[in-house]
């Protein structure tokens, strides 16, 4: 078992988790709330990374990161180290790659939420975030959970997008998924046996878990 | 149509073709019932929600107790927040995560944190919900909810009360019941009261004045016994027949 690839793994999936959840909640928000020109493309552009093959959004992500892009370039002047083969890099590929995952489940849990809910909270005298925290974000709690769990698990599990992205470096950016593919290489199918296998579980925990979760925000507004 | 705004109570004035046309004026002094009546489209929820800022129509005007709640030509749109209205709404809207109390409480917002449970206790004590203040409204009867709404639509000391089809979602016993409560309850209530209805059992029983809506047009507004015993046209007793008919099979099916 590489633990070093699962701790990177972990802080992987759990800092995606941070970083993303807060921008799927408002974007999914804005998306389940406002019609808008050009609202069927921004849907298009989220589930984008569901249909794309991994590697063709991983060659995309290194062109965009890399050293000749605006990006890699401003990334490379402010902190001082290039972007890509880099756990930064994987970061922020990782949250790209994550979008649909975070802000489907996201967008349909606010959509959910009965408009005369809205109405009522606003006769009721209760100020933007009062009606936020107190109305909304308990409402669309069970959507937020399973945007974070299928987040985390599919973060866990990506290869294509890590390889292209972040490579192969112990420590760095050598993820589980990746661990799995490199004993395999090495012949060492018992090492890898077991990494794929605790891939498994959390999987199917994750799955389990936010399907458990979708059921029940069914029923909350059935 | 009273062209002079009051000095209390409501004024209203929307004018607009479109999305959903509305050309129509009222005044509600406090204290009083007045029943919008009309068919399905006619404009009267549209009414109900521009009064309570849940919709800007293009042009008009909202005077409540001398201050301008919404006026097109000054540019003035108080928010929904800003202006003290009590809203029951058709559905309820009560909050499905919070108990009873608690959807009260989150309408006493102004009050000091020490005193909104007290006086949100008091407001459900006062429709008759003693001892269920710690349900949530899915395990309340319709009826119950509907006074749970009420309540908080009250808690707010609101400058107007705005009650859209109150009655339509519970069954004949419970909405004779209800009635029979806001009659009683009217006796307390010193602020215009809107009702929006197409019933016209709820507005004989309830509604000091009525306004007959069609196409988002006042048709005919007056004492319920004079545009019941004389309508201004024909197509006033067309339409007073139309809404009886149309709430004549909500009716029989209840029964059956």
């Amino acid at each position: 078992m590489d633990w070093e690839a699962l701790w990177l793994s972990l802080r992987l999936g759990g800092l995606t988790v941070l970083l993303l959840i807060p921008l799927a909640i408002a974007f999914g928000r804005f998306l389940a709330l406002r019609s808008f020109f050009g609202r069927a493309v921004a849907e298009a552009v989220v589930a984008l990374p569901l249909v794309l093959p991994p590697t063709v959004l991983g060659f995309y992500l290194l062109v965009a990161f890399g050293s000749d892009s605006w990006i890699g370039r401003t990334y490379d002047r402010f902190i001082g180290q290039p972007l890509v083969f880099s756990f930064e890099g994987l970061l922020l590929a990782s949250i790209i790659v994550n979008v649909p995952f975070a802000v489907q489940p996201i967008q349909r849990a606010f959509e959910s939420i009965p408009a005369d809910l809205r109405d009522a909270a606003a006769t009721c005298g209760m100020s933007w975030w009062r009606m936020l925290h107190r109305i909304e974000l308990p409402l669309a709690w069970p959507g937020i959970l399973t945007g974070m769990v299928l987040t985390f698990a599919h973060t866990l599990g990506e290869f294509g997008v890590v390889l292209m992205v972040g490579g192969n470096i112990p420590g760095e950016t050598r993820t589980v998924a990746i661990a799995i593919y490199d004993r395999v290489q090495a012949f060492d199918d018992q090492a890898a046996g077991r990494m794929a296998a605790l891939l498994l579980l959390v999987s199917l925990v994750a799955i389990a878990l936010s399907y458990a979760l979708s059921q029940r925000i069914g029923r909350r507004h059935g | 149509m009273a062209k002079t705004a009051p000095p209390t109570g409501l004024s209203v004035r929307f004018k607009q073709p479109r999305p959903i046309a509305l050309d129509l004026a009222f005044s509600v002094a406090p204290g009083e019932i007045l029943a919008l009546v009309g068919p399905s489209g006619s404009g009267k929820s549209t009414t109900l929600r521009a009064i309570a800022g849940l919709y800007a129509p293009a042009n008009g005007s909202i005077l409540c107790n001398g201050t301008v709640w919404f006026d097109s030509r000054l540019r003035v749109d108080l928010p929904a927040r800003a202006r003290r209205v009590g809203m029951v709404f058709q559905s309820y809207a009560l909050f499905p995560h919070l108990t009873a109390l608690e959807n009260v409480m989150e309408a006493l917002g102004d009050l000091p944190a020490g005193e909104r449970c007290d006086r949100a206790r008091a407001l459900l004590s006062g429709m008759h919900l003693d001892g269920l203040e710690e349900r949530k409204p899915a395990a309340l009867s319709g009826g119950q909810q509907q006074r749970v709404a009420v309540a908080r639509a009250l808690a707010r000391r609101p400058s107007v009360l705005l009650l859209d089809e109150p009655f339509s979602a519970v069954d004949r016993v419970t909405r004779r019941r209800l009635r029979r409560e806001l009659i009683e309850l009217r006796r307390e209530l010193s602020m215009p009261v809107i009702l929006v209805t197409h019933d016209l059992d709820d507005v004989i029983r309830l509604a000091d004045r009525m306004c007959l809506l069609s196409g988002g047009k006042i048709l005919q507004t007056g004492s319920v016994e004079e545009v019941m015993a004389r309508p201004a046209n024909a197509t006033v007793a067309e339409l007073l027949d139309l809404v009886y008919e149309e709430a004549r099979p909500a009716a029989n099916a209840r029964r059956g």
